[in-house]
């Protein structure tokens, strides 16, 4: 079994109560963390190496150090829950089995931090979490962890949950402040930093979900005993959301360093392909993660075995390597189809891009039409060249990384999987999936 | 002050300013186009793209290139630092690609537009676009909706480049107007109700780069290379009074801002110069406007036409069939 930080009493009956988590050891952190001052808390969790569970692996306790601390001026932590991307389900089993460890790293952090008040952005389609965590945050003001003068230690804190009204684009941490704010969801230009001018103006530090829980294990057993778990600069826990062509789809949670391999075909995690069947493709890390080929999602180009770990997963940058991400593991078996399985991601990003700024505004919709031109039989080889120049123009050109993260994935599926696209252009009658996908569209449009 | 190097070309600005800036001290040859960074409304820029720029040195103390190219308009420049804009083989690539996708949805019916002529989006493409498309889909369309009285939306031109936005926030002391709906179906909108009702809402013609936003009572009433430009004020309680009149013969067919080299308005009108005083009468005639833009309208008028040597009239043949 490998070693279980977050979901360790997952089989506990009702540990979503507040009596249940707190004989479980609950809220133990906070009380360490009031015994220290806020800055050793920064410090314990630099010490532990914690990265970012959201997407970009920054790390934390360097973060939460760059929060300016002007006088006068109120400081928030914002729990960023709108988990809205394809292949990541993580947060959402979380919040829904755990809600009290969320709230319970939420107020350390905020001590941390020096916030008064914290806000859960949650997605809107979690709307039944919303009940969850609120009534978590009633049980928790009740038993004096959240209000004035929380425990006697002199600090007060006040925590409300937000709920997000659907869009995808609100998860990008500056986007997710202005729809916090009330306004329409679009990413700020940068600088400034939500360090330093984030909510209403005022210094923020914006966290994933899982993030904020880390911090209750790193304070409880010390952040030096943390950073030994994982491996090298990966350090700690981190939640798989599994899904596609495996046996057992669902949330895991594994030491980080696990090879890739190992948690595809080991029963106490994935236990193999769907049918028996032969792995064709890994997209590791959520639909904005390059995809890779099976030979390449199971060894890095060295030969190593590839690991679950920040760095392995991006040895060979995006010729041959990929990211961690947010950690949304979807698996494709030798049935897949990669041009059709890029066309939804592309009418996904399509469908999410918030319209700023013309290369993603403009950009995403194109390459929209052109996966769809091929799976409806009309693409042509010029096609996979234009695809691959827009793609080459949106990256790095926008405002907000939406825009890469509609990139990579044409990047990478033209990169691995030429091919297979020139086979849908060069001949596609005799390919199924186009029939398939055709009739589909039929039926809808009709 | 910064010592800052844009292609090339040195140059001493105060703190704080931006390369765009920058750029444009130096003069036209090096200053990126900008689509929606707009002098006159803080906090606009950075959504077009069109001005992105390579930075080779970050600054003097910290000499690491930036790792992706930057909107001039939105960075500030660092002493020492040093910029590609079009010596820069990655920045005049990716506004290519820019402008392709300015024009991917674009209705390209410049032949009908009031704007063309004085369009940036013209320049723009002219300048830095391929001659080429290499589209073959239908194009996203929109109804056309008027904007109070005065203001018709032309949705299909539009570049989203929220200078308009801009001026409704800033300048209209209510905003009935926004952005509605997301990506490429985003939409400049009034909201439910139509009319944008104030004594500044004009301005919104003047600052937008294409022809979406045109003015009512000029609209088709001429091309603007067939319009005079003269320079004219007037004793005005609520605006500067500083206008451009455009002229064909006797009559003045519409009244605008006066606009730098940069196509920005200078000072903003209000709707009273701009629709109300159509006649000389109601102004003081300074003189020609001098248009220093590259501009077909100044060709018509005020530069004497140069016609080339070797082409006469005469030798101009119908083609045969
Ligand atoms: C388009 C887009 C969507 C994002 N969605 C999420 C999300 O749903 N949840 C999340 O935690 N981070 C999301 N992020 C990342 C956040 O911007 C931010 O990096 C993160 O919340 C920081 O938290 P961390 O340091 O704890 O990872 C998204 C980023 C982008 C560009
Ligand atoms: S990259 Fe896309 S989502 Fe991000 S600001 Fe630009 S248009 Fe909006
Ligand atoms: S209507 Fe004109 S000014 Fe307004 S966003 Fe569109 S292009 Fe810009």
């Amino acid at each position: 079994m490998g070693k279980k930080l977050l979901l360790q009493n997952d089989n506990v009956p009702g540990i979503d109560t507040y009596e249940v988590y707190r004989q479980h050891g609950g809220y133990t952190s906070v009380e360490k963390a009031f015994k220290m001052t806020s800055d050793e808390v920064v410090e314990e969790v630099k010490k532990s190496g914690l990265r970012g569970r959201g997407g970009a692996g920054f790390p934390t306790g360097m973060k939460w150090s760059f929060l300016a601390k002007p006088e006068g001026v109120p400081r928030y932590l914002v729990c960023n829950a709108d988990e809205s991307e394809p292949g990541t389900f993580k947060d959402r089993y979380l919040m829904q089995r755990h809600p009290h460890l969320l709230i319970e790293g939420m107020i350390a952090a905020s001590y941390a931090l020096g916030a008064n008040t914290a806000y859960i952005y949650i997605r809107g389609e979690y709307f039944y979490i919303v009940n969850i965590l609120e009534k978590a945050i009633e049980e928790a003001y009740t038993a004096g962890w959240l209000g004035d003068n929380i425990q006697g230690s002199g600090y007060s804190l006040n925590m409300y949950v937000h709920p997000g009204a659907g869009a995808y684009i609100c998860g990008e941490e500056t986007a997710l402040l202005e729809s916090l704010e009330g306004k329409r969801g679009n990413p700020r230009i940068k600088p400034p930093f939500p360090a330093v001018k984030g909510l209403y103006a005022c210094p923020t530090v914006v966290n994933n979900v899982e993030t904020i829980a880390a911090v209750v294990p790193i304070l409880n057993m010390g952040g030096d005993e943390y950073a030994k778990i994982g491996i090298g600069k990966s350090t700690g826990t981190k939640l798989i959301s599994a899904s596609g062509h495996i046996k057992k789809p669902g949330v895991y949670e594994i030491e980080l360093g696990l090879p890739v391999e190992e948690f595809i075909y080991s029963e106490e995690y994935c236990g193999g392909i769907l049918n028996d069947k032969k792995l064709k493709a890994v997209v590791p890390g959520g639909s904005s993660v390059p995809i890779l080929p099976a030979e390449l999602s199971l060894k890095t180009p060295t030969g190593e075995p590839r690991l679950m770990s920040y760095e392995s997963l991006s040895e060979g940058g995006f010729v041959s390597g990929s990211m961690l991400g947010s950690g949304g593991f979807i698996v494709m078996d030798e049935t897949t189809s990669i041009v059709r399985n890029l066309h939804t991601f592309n009418r996904f990003y399509h469908h999410e891009s918030c319209g700023q700024c013309s290369p993603c505004r403009e950009g995403t919709g194109w390459m929209e039409k052109i996966t769809h031109k091929i799976l409806d039989g009309h693409g042509t080889l010029a096609d996979i060249d234009l695809l691959w120049d827009i793609q080459r123009k949106i990256e790095g050109n926008t405002i907000c990384p939406l825009g890469d993260a509609a990139a990579w994935p044409v990047a990478a599926a033209i990169r691995h999987f030429r091919e297979e696209f020139e086979e849908y252009v060069s001949n596609p009658s005799s390919i199924v999936d186009v029939k398939h996908y055709y009739n589909i569209h039929n039926l809808v449009e009709a | 002050m910064a010592k800052v190097t844009i292609d090339g070309i040195e140059i001493e600005v105060p703190d704080g300013t931006s390369i765009l800036q920058a750029a444009r001290m130096i003069g036209p040859t090096v200053a990126p186009p900008a689509m929606c960074f707009y002098t006159n409304l803080p906090s606009s820029g950075g959504y077009c793209r069109t001005c992105m720029v390579e930075v080779t040195k970050g600054s003097e103390k910290d000499p690491r290139p930036m790792p992706k190219l930057v909107a001039s308009c939105r960075t500030q420049v660092m002493d020492g630092m040093v910029v590609g804009n079009r010596t820069s083989e990655k920045a005049v690539d990716a506004r290519k690609g820019v402008v392709e996708f300015l024009l991917l949805n674009h209705p390209l019916d410049c032949p009908i537009c009031d704007q063309a002529g004085e369009c940036h989006l013209q320049d723009l493409s002219y300048e830095n676009g391929s001659a080429k498309t290499r589209t073959d889909f239908e194009r996203r369309t929109f109804d056309k909706i008027d904007i109070g009285d005065k203001i018709q939306l032309h949705m299909n031109r539009c570049i989203l480049c929220y200078r308009c936005v801009k001026v409704a926030d800033q300048l209209t002391p209510e905003r009935v107007h926004g952005v509605m709906n997301r990506g490429d179906h985003s939409e400049i909108s009034t909201y439910i109700t139509k009319a944008v009702d104030n004594e500044f809402s004009g301005n919104m013609i003047d600052v937008c780069p294409v022809g979406a936003l045109t003015d009512k009572t000029f609209r088709f009433k001429s091309r603007v290379w067939f319009t005079k430009p003269v320079t004219a004020h007037r004793d005005c309680d609520k605006c500067c009074g500083k206008v451009v009149l455009w002229y064909k013969g006797e009559d003045v067919l519409r009244v605008t801002g006066r606009k730098d080299q940069w196509g920005e308005v200078e000072e903003f009108i209000c709707n009273t110069c701009r629709f109300d005083k159509k006649r000389t009468s109601d102004w003081v005639v300074e003189g020609p406007t001098n248009l220093s833009r590259h501009s077909v309208i100044s060709a018509n008028h005020y530069e004497k036409l140069v016609v080339p040597n070797e082409l006469t009239l005469n030798d101009i043949k119908p083609l045969n069939p």
